[in-house]
């Protein structure tokens, strides 16, 4: 059964998807619509639904590749078209394919222009986004990693909000920056070792003064792409001017590409240099902590807000993924998936209300709760799970994270548990503005509660955080090995 | 049983969550007041088990639940551990639960959301048992955090009201100070021990008396760094001098709120934390001493706040606070037993003062100030009555239990012979005194002299009904006989049976030596008390000029205590407003003025031509790059491997 490529099939059938609402979706306008949408969630439900063969069929305890797939691409140069995912990149994977479906249906009434462009965009950006996480030959990586912009860039540019082309160019701008350095990098991979391929160059040594250059051209890219402090500004501006899904999709898996990049490419490949730059690693996670949180603070746009959370918890995320400890890395890799979930949530949460009232200013809502009690349930579920409430997604991740920390050094640990305080300091003050309160505005009076179709996308969700909050042993199955295996071979590497 | 003990509340918290509409107000209510009342059943069930040991010592059990987290060498289960400390607590939280349920239907019988009501009450309570019987410290965490959360919901209950809002908030972010402590500790725990499992950790501890942790660059002893660490939660979570400020405010919350989680059970959870981690704390003088002037100091501050006090809940809150202090300094001289016996005995007398309180709002038309009631006794003589037990109980008179859990504590502290323990003494005496005169104080401008209210108010003031008296009544046995029946299982003669190994204890400890004070030590609490009383009398009723000629005479004072230390000012000046502050620094100046203008905006006004021009496209001119780059990205390895390739 496991001997179709399964990966491939994953990848190219959003693709696949795409070109058939291309070709098929002809007629009215309505007609288009209406056929680009159900096109696009049949596709990206299959899509689901075939990498639940990952889930069922990787085999755990393993470090290896799995469903790999190797095909020569580039004849005499040793280039292959070489897939596989381990246990990261699986949970990543799957991550991916969970939110797509939920993407499609949040954008079912809310994208009311140029429907059938937007379902192609998104299918495309989906099958980018597993190519992205599958590929194990640094070209094919780099031709997934840095396609998927484009349908980025289309999504905030065509679909968004009234400042879109500032933020695109922000975006842009930044990550241009990235591309080019990491481009050059890899060329000098390439010279130095003789291959792009991945598993090989994760056991290739290389020199150590060439790490450190190589190293910091990679970062430019995953630092951007996190983002870290100080190259984060493009993402509150991408979020606020985002259409609901590209906000998903942005927070859920974009941001989830640049730690994917340090655990793939960084630490694994540079294992003296990320030592070395350790320190500022933490450094800059910890002013990402504390910074992000205070401005969250003050924020009074409700999507600029839950952006700067988001910096905050990437912070989280880059401070584990540098402690080089059993916890610390499987923290990071736990709050990448949680935040992933539990922010994107918190984005539909957001464009719930938005699609009601077309604004996103704080102090347009309040008392909310009075006239949508189901949505202040399912909101509170997520705030909750943000500010790390245990027995919530985001309690695991952020815990193994600090304890992790704790081993390294306790001065961050202390740092980023002030996290702690802020972050429930700024999502209890949205949720206490947006949903409490007496019900005194008059346009908040008539909004109506969550439909059939916005439970349908809130409840897998609310199901899917309390599950990883409570019982998470079936994820940790997935990354404990291939964890376990990048720690042996990153000390081995670095205790000479 | 145990099992059933601790889901049966999440069950009818379910229940009522979810389909309280479908089942209705008396559905709700039957089903969460049910589940609790069946829990609280095979809770004393599992207590006189542990209470009828007497011929070995109690044991622990552990139940595993479920599997948890498992990272590296960090394993960590779902489990109930079952000893003589969570027995008591179980006992004391369910108890206490089922009759403010069973109150809370007649309470909150005008209120629309009743079935939400009951769900978060339902849900507190398994929250609150997670805590206590907790196997590992992270577990405990998780009940930490849910019953936070669910006094956060309380609190702000009713959320049509700003000031509970801000109070709703305030509590739970207090709490993650205190929190943000237990947190780091926990992680000292591991690092230091390898496990956060109770048992790993008692059977470790021994063997690190001496060791150090480095800890924010500073060498520290380890065991007392950890336990200090550890106690800032219990700090947070109990209300403790500089983490206290939450809790009058969450006198915001409907009053049945107010008697199970400010009085009976959650603001318990720190001092249960101490006691759970006994033979860890037992390794630390150092730790052990700031508990003790920890507590004394929050005993003798909140005393005098509840002294000034004029809303009936805040003075009561205040006293919580103060009793609390008891508690803890029970602990810091190493009384464990002292301290979980007035745990227990507080937990009765102080729910029932906050259900009679209750009485009293319900009587008077959600008035809270006491400067509008007064001569009401008349009206509602078994509130009244049942007022004066709580009261007595609280002032220490026997043979109500307040006077044998207080003595105990007091008599502890004496017998300590240490300067923390004196000090703790003092104090402690101070407040019995305080403690004494405000709860009369608290009697007679409700109940006595000339009413103040208005007179509408007054006539219609009437019994509240029976499901509410009952609860009372219930509560006031506790008040009156647990500290008699339960004395000699928790710090007499039975207790090496009772506790077993749950709490750290020997034959030659700090109880024991309690018992062989001076006599003056052993009725100086009970004349202070009387004392108090008797002075209440002079000042409230005799002579009711006396208050206004002092608050008059000693002004800043009188100020000074009025407004709570000025504490929430403070607060606000050193942490709230430069949080603000920053934030906006960061956000305009940083993010704005350095971050952007040099970086994206710098660099895109080079090409702000282009920009302009290309946004006449409309937004066309985003994928022209994308595309762009995209040809030089092909270009590139074009250019690379037709170069390098042969």
């Amino acid at each position: 059964m496991f001997d179709l490529p399964i990966l491939s099939i994953l990848t190219f059938l959003p693709l696949f998807g795409a070109a058939c609402i291309f070709f098929l979706a002809r007629g009215e306008r309505e007609d288009v619509a209406r056929t680009s949408r159900w096109m696009a969630l049949w596709t990206s439900g299959a899509v689901f639904l075939v990498s639940l063969l990952i889930w069922f069929g990787f085999e755990r305890g393993s470090s290896d590749f799995q469903f790999v797939e190797k095909v020569l691409w580039i004849p005499g140069l040793n280039i292959n078209y070489h897939m596989g995912v381990d246990g990261i990149s699986a949970l990543l994977v799957l991550l991916t394919t969970f939110l797509v479906p939920i993407c499609i249906l949040s954008s079912w009434e809310a994208v009311e222009r140029r429907v059938k462009e937007y379902m192609i965009a998104f299918l495309l950006l989906e099958t980018l986004m597993i190519g992205t996480f599958c590929a194990l030959d640094l070209v094919l990586f780099y031709v997934f990693f840095e396609a998927v912009l484009i349908p980025m860039f289309l999504i905030i540019g065509i679909w968004g909000g009234p400042r879109r082309v500032y933020s695109a160019f922000k975006f842009f701008l930044y990550t241009l920056l990235g591309s080019v350095l990491m481009l050059a990098a890899m060329i000098t991979i390439y010279n130095t070792a003789g291959t792009t391929d991945i598993p090989t160059l994760l056991t290739t040594a290389l020199g150590e003064d060439l790490q450190f250059w190589l190293w910091l051209a990679f970062f430019a890219s995953f630092a951007v792409k996190m983002p870290m402090w100080p190259v984060h500004t493009w993402l509150p501006d991408a979020h606020v001017e985002a259409p609901t899904a590209g906000s998903v999709i942005l927070a859920g898996v974009l941001l989830k590409m640049g730690g994917y990049g340090f655990l793939r490419f960084s630490i694994p490949m540079f294992p003296d240099a990320s030592l070395y730059f350790m320190p500022m690693v933490f450094g800059l996670s910890i002013i990402a902590v504390i910074y992000t949180s205070l401005v969250a603070l003050v924020q009074e746009d409700m999507k600029k807000m839950i952006a700067y959370s988001s910096v905050a918890h990437m912070g989280f995320v880059t401070a584990g993924l540098f402690t080089f400890n059993q916890q610390g890395f499987e923290g990071a890799i736990y709050q990448m998936l949680s935040h992933g979930i539990v922010s994107a949530a918190l984005f539909l949460c957001v464009g719930v209300v938005y699609d009601r009232l077309h604004t996103r200013v704080i102090a347009r809502y309040g008392g909310v709760v009075n006239v949508m009690p189901k949505y202040a349930f399912a909101f509170m579920i997520f705030m909750l799970a943000s500010v790390g409430l245990p027995g919530t997604a985001g309690f695991v991740g952020e815990f193994l994270i600090l304890l992790g920390a704790f081993k390294a050094n306790t001065w961050v640990a202390a740092l980023l548990a002030t996290g702690m305080v802020l972050g429930a300091a700024y999502m209890l003050l949205l949720y206490r503005r947006v949903v409490f309160g007496a019900l005194v505005k008059e346009d908040v009076k008539a909004m109506l509660d969550m439909s059939p179709r916005e439970i349908i996308i809130f409840a897998p969700l609310i199901i899917v955080v309390l599950w990883m909050g409570i019982y998470p042993i079936p994820f940790f199955d997935f990354m404990a090995a291939p964890v376990a295996e990048l720690l042996k071979n990153f000390h081995q590497a670095t205790a000479g | 049983m145990e099992t059933a003990i601790v889901f049966l509340p999440l069950f009818g918290a379910i229940i009522a969550g979810l389909f309280g509409r479908k089942i209705g107000d008396r559905g709700s209510q039957f089903v969460t007041a049910g589940s609790l009342v069946v829990s609280a059943v095979l809770s004393w069930i599992v207590f006189l088990s542990f209470a009828g040991a007497h011929d070995q010592p109690n044991q622990s059990t552990t139940i595993h639940l479920l599997s948890w987290i498992a990272s590296g060498d960090f394993q960590l289960d779902w489990a109930l551990r079952i000893d003589t400390l969570t027995a008591v607590m179980l006992v004391v939280v369910t108890t206490v639960s089922a009759v403010v349920h069973i109150y809370s239907v007649g309470y909150m019988e005008d209120d629309p959301s009743k079935p939400r009501f009951m769900a978060y009450l339902s849900l507190f309570t398994f929250a609150m048992l997670m805590l206590v019987t907790a196997d590992n410290l992270v577990q405990m965490f998780f009940g930490w955090e849910g019953v936070g959360l669910c006094s956060y919901l309380l609190i702000g209950f009713w959320y049509h009201k700003p000031e509970a809002n801000a109070a709703a908030m305030k509590a739970f972010i207090v709490n993650r100070v205190g929190d943000f402590g237990f947190a780091l500790g926990i992680f000292g725990c591991f690092f230091l021990f390898g496990t956060v499992s109770f048992d790993g950790i008692f059977a470790a501890a021994p063997n690190f008396s001496d060791a150090t942790l480095l800890f924010l660059g500073t060498e520290w002893h380890a065991p007392t760094i950890i336990c200090i660490l550890l106690f800032i939660g219990a700090m947070g979570k109990s209300a403790q001098i500089g983490l206290h400020t939450w809790l009058p405010d969450a006198m915001e919350g409907p009053t049945p709120v107010s008697a199970l989680i400010h009085a009976a059970t959650m603001v318990t959870a720190g001092v249960f934390m101490v006691a759970r981690l006994s033979p860890l704390f037992e390794l630390s003088d150092t730790a052990l001493t700031l508990v003790t002037y920890v507590g004394g100091m929050t005993a003798i501050f909140a005393a005098t706040i509840g002294l000034t006090q004029f809303d009936i809940k805040r003075v009561i809150a205040y006293s919580t606070c103060s009793q609390l202090g008891y508690m803890f300094f029970a602990l810091g001289v190493g009384a464990y037993g002292a301290g979980i016996f007035h745990l227990m005995t507080h937990a009765f007398f102080k729910a029932l003062l906050f259900l009679g309180a209750g009485c009293v709002i319900h009587a008077m038309h959600h008035e809270q100030d006491m400067r509008k009631m007064g001569g009401i006794w008349k009206k509602i003589p078994m509130t009244y009555a049942l007022m004066w037990i709580g009261s007595l109980a609280l002032a220490g008179i026997p043979p109500f239990a307040g006077y044998f859990s207080k003595d105990i504590v007091l008599e502890a502290a004496y017998a300590a012979h240490s300067g923390a323990g004196n000090f703790a003494f003092a104090m402690g005496i101070a407040a019995a005194f305080l403690t004494a005169f405000y709860s009369w104080r608290l009697l007679l401008m409700t109940f006595h002299g000339e009413t103040r209210a208005d007179m509408h108010t007054f006539d219609h003031a009437h019994e509240a009904p029976k499901v509410m008296m009952l609860p009372l009544i219930v509560l006031a046995l506790g008040a009156i006989g647990s500290g008699y029946i339960a004395y000699e299982w928790f710090v007499g003669h039975d207790r090496f049976m009772f506790w077993g190994a749950s709490i750290v204890q020997s034959a030659d400890d700090i109880i024991e030596h309690a018992h062989h004070v001076p006599l003056w030590v052993k009725y100086l609490p009970l004349a202070v008390g009387l004392a108090g009383i008797a002075m209440a009398y002079v000042c409230y009723l005799l002579i009711p000029s006396i208050p206004g000629v002092i608050v008059k005479t000693f002004k800043e004072f009188h100020a000074f205590l009025f407004n709570k230390w000025y504490f929430d000012e403070l607060y606000d000046l050193i942490f709230v407003r430069p949080a603000k502050w920053l934030g906006h620094v960061f956000w305009k100046r940083g993010d704005g003025d350095i971050i952007d203008r040099f970086g994206p905006d710098g660099v895109s006004s080079l090409a702000a031509k282009i920009g302009r021009r290309a946004s006449a496209l409309q937004s066309g001119y985003v994928y022209h790059y994308a595309f762009a780059m995209m040809i030089g990205v092909v270009a590139l390895i074009t250019w690379y491997f037709l170069g390098h390739s042969v």
